[in-house]
């Protein structure tokens, strides 16, 4: 049995009145946050709505321009940063893998939080090391080189770095990126593993609504920086919130499998009562976001009356 | 799923404590062939000596003609060789690896062209000699390494930005010391062109002794900022999130390579290539595992090699040293180019 740190001895993380900023633009605007300790938290969000920015500020990559990051009743920032590493782990959206790199060297370097000068590598090291690429299922490509490796395997590597570190809260930004739909459900089913087994609290971004809905214990939903709505998947997952935070049309129904809600996205060509327009009218043209450019001799208007 | 099993981790453990007596093997190796090449450039070539004779003469015995050529002449040559291969092989792969990128050594992003063109304008416009000249390039190397930082920065180095930014200053660095070199007159010209070249011909103790006063400052404080070169390497966010001091330790480790580009040069002239050509051999010679003793040594190879070559190859002639070491680092990047396109990555 591997010494471990006590998983059930809770971290805690909270954001208060935080506002991220890149250079004079407020990303992430006077926010406050608890994510709940042991449990699954999802951001989601449209496109620039702050979700990365927000997970990156968690992870004290990002100072804040106003407010705190609290980490176990202390400002993340006033803690030395080695010692929030073996804390709190962070998988980066596109980490980069150095060339010809072995998976065990790689799953290895999440042990540098726990060396320092004089404590250099040990057997724990190597029995942390084994954990993680057990718990991944990639003890069996230990030796391999990651250049070789399928993005689903990468991608559970990298996870396994991750663990190595043996940290209370782990992380993720789109950890599904660049996967296909079976990877994307067996590194959520692989996060949601973890979590199930140690207790480990998971603060993850993610694109996909549905998977999000489904692997999510708490979702939050963030537009322009703020928080829109947060609660169970249930709560939040509704044809109202949807549409203010995406934009988007949808129906919401039941997902057969999981029984946790399901976004079904209307779009302008199909659903009962959305006409396509017809491409002649003038109208629909500019209700499409059409406009005549301004070097064409003829103008649209009057080609169309022709 | 069961918690792993010790006898896992112990595998691992076997795997690495196998992996290291590799490495330890090999670093042993070519620390061996360092010190044969050593050997050879003390005591062969067009003046030999033979090991009684030198342990004599190192011992305090006055041989008339051998005293002089190998305590003055030799000798300093041979350790300016060894110790500007150390300094411009780790000052490469600390860059190299750093910013994930082989054509990220200071001989390459202007740093090395910084201190040529301040030591060039040093030599034509101030009629300076010896050791005003390498403090000049020294000046430079720094001056110039500041400028490429503070321009590629914007909220975080980034490392392509940093390349190409260096490659601009080594343009314009070049540009300028072309327009120095055509302004003066034939003698200043070749006395600047000979220093360009980089050469161990005019070696001397005062220079020896400066280098490894640099040398004893340098060499630990990049073995000490080595180690977080393993979270650089994966990416800021990551290594951040491995509790790497992620500008702090890039501040140091760029300070730490410019430093030793900079003596080294300021020793010797701006070699050209060790820079470049170490960390990648190195790094192949660790099966892609990154070294900077590794690389250090295999500077050393290179110069003592290349030195021993320059000033023998030729009857009557001693070519300096960075004319054989210019001419591997070109087939060098193109192997280097050929090899990394084959593998579907740019570098």
């Amino acid at each position: 049995m591997g010494p471990r740190k006590d998983p059930t001895a809770a971290n805690t993380l909270s954001a208060e009145g935080l506002t991220l900023a890149y250079d004079e633009r407020a990303v992430v605007d006077g926010l406050t946050v608890e994510l709940p300790a042991g449990k699954v938290t999802v951001i989601v969000g449209a496109n620039a709505c702050g979700k990365s920015t927000l997970l990156r500020g968690l992870a004290r990559l990002l100072k804040p321009v106003d407010g705190a990051v609290v980490l176990n009743g202390s400002d993340i920032h006033s803690q030395s940063t080695k010692a929030v590493a073996r804390v709190l782990g962070l998988l980066p959206q596109t980490p980069v893998a150095p060339d010809g790199i072995s998976v065990a060297d790689l799953v290895g370097r999440g042990r540098y939080p726990h060396q320092g000068w004089f404590r250099q590598w040990t057997p724990e090291d190597d029995d942390a090391v084994a954990t993680a690429l057990e718990a991944t299922d990639t003890l069996g490509l230990a030796d391999r080189n990651v250049d070789e490796l399928s993005g689903g395997q990468r991608q559970r590597v990298w996870i396994a770095m991750a663990l190595a570190q043996q940290t209370g809260i782990l992380l993720l930004d789109e950890p599904t990126t660049f996967l296909d739909v079976t990877h994307q459900v067996e590194v959520l089913d692989l996060i949601t593993d973890l979590n199930r087994r140690s207790g480990t609290t998971v603060v993850m971004v993610l694109h996909d609504l549905n998977l999000a809905a489904r692997y999510a214990d708490h979702l939050i939903a963030m537009r322009d920086g703020r928080i829109v709505a947060q609660g169970p998947p249930s709560a939040v997952v509704t044809e109202e919130t949807v549409s203010g935070v995406f934009n988007l049309e949808c129906r919401v129904i039941e997902d057969p499998v999981s029984r946790t809600p399901m976004v079904v996205p209307i779009g302008r060509h199909h659903g009962p009562g959305t006409a396509t327009p017809s491409p002649t009218s003038p109208t629909a043209a500019a209700v499409r976001g059409y406009r005549p450019n301004p070097q064409d001799t003829v103008p649209a208007r009057v080609e169309a009356a022709s | 799923m069961p918690r792993s099993s010790p006898d896992r981790g112990a595998g691992l453990g076997a795997i690495r404590a196998r992996r290291r007596r590799t490495t330890a093997t090999r670093l042993g190796a070519v620390a061996g062939v360092v010190v044969v090449l050593f050997a050879v450039n003390v005591l062969l070539g067009t003046y030999t000596v033979t090991i009684p004779d030198f342990l004599r003469i190192l011992g305090g015995a006055d041989i008339p003609g051998a005293s002089f050529i190998v305590l003055e002449n030799k000798l300093p040559r041979a350790v300016i060789g060894l110790l500007i291969g150390v300094a411009f092989g780790m000052s490469g792969a600390v860059f190299q690896t750093m910013l994930r990128n082989p054509l990220a050594s200071p001989d390459i992003i202007g740093i090395s062209y910084g201190a040529s063109a301040s030591a060039v304008a040093a030599i034509v416009l101030f009629g300076a000699a010896g050791t005003a000249v390498s403090l000049s390039a020294l000046i430079g190397a720094v001056v110039v390494a500041a400028a490429i930082y503070l321009i590629s920065r914007r909220g975080g180095v980034a490392g392509y930005r940093l390349i190409l930014v260096g490659i601009g200053f080594a343009a314009v660095m070049h540009a300028l010391v072309s327009f120095l070199i055509t302004r003066t007159d034939l003698r200043t010209a070749s006395e600047a062109v000979l220093w360009l070249n980089g050469s161990l011909n005019s070696s001397n103790w005062d220079r020896a002794t400066v280098l490894v006063a640099a040398l004893v400052v340098l060499l630990p404080a990049a073995v000490i900022l080595s180690r977080s070169l393993q979270g650089l390497e994966l990416g800021d966010d990551a290594a951040a999130g491995l509790g790497v001091r992620v500008e702090a330790s890039r501040l140091g480790l760029l300070f730490t390579g410019v430093a030793l580009a900079a003596f080294a040069t300021a020793a010797a002239g701006p070699v050209a290539s060790i820079a470049f050509l170490s960390g990648p051999i190195a790094r192949r010679l660790l099966d892609h595992r990154p070294s900077l003793g590794m690389a250090g040594l295999v500077g050393a190879v290179i110069v003592l090699g290349a030195d021993f070559a320059a000033a023998n190859v030729l009857p009557g002639t001693s070519l300096p040293v960075g004319v054989v070491t210019g001419a591997l680092g070109a087939p060098f990047l193109l192997w280097l180019l050929a090899t990394a396109n084959r593998r579907g990555q740019g570098g």
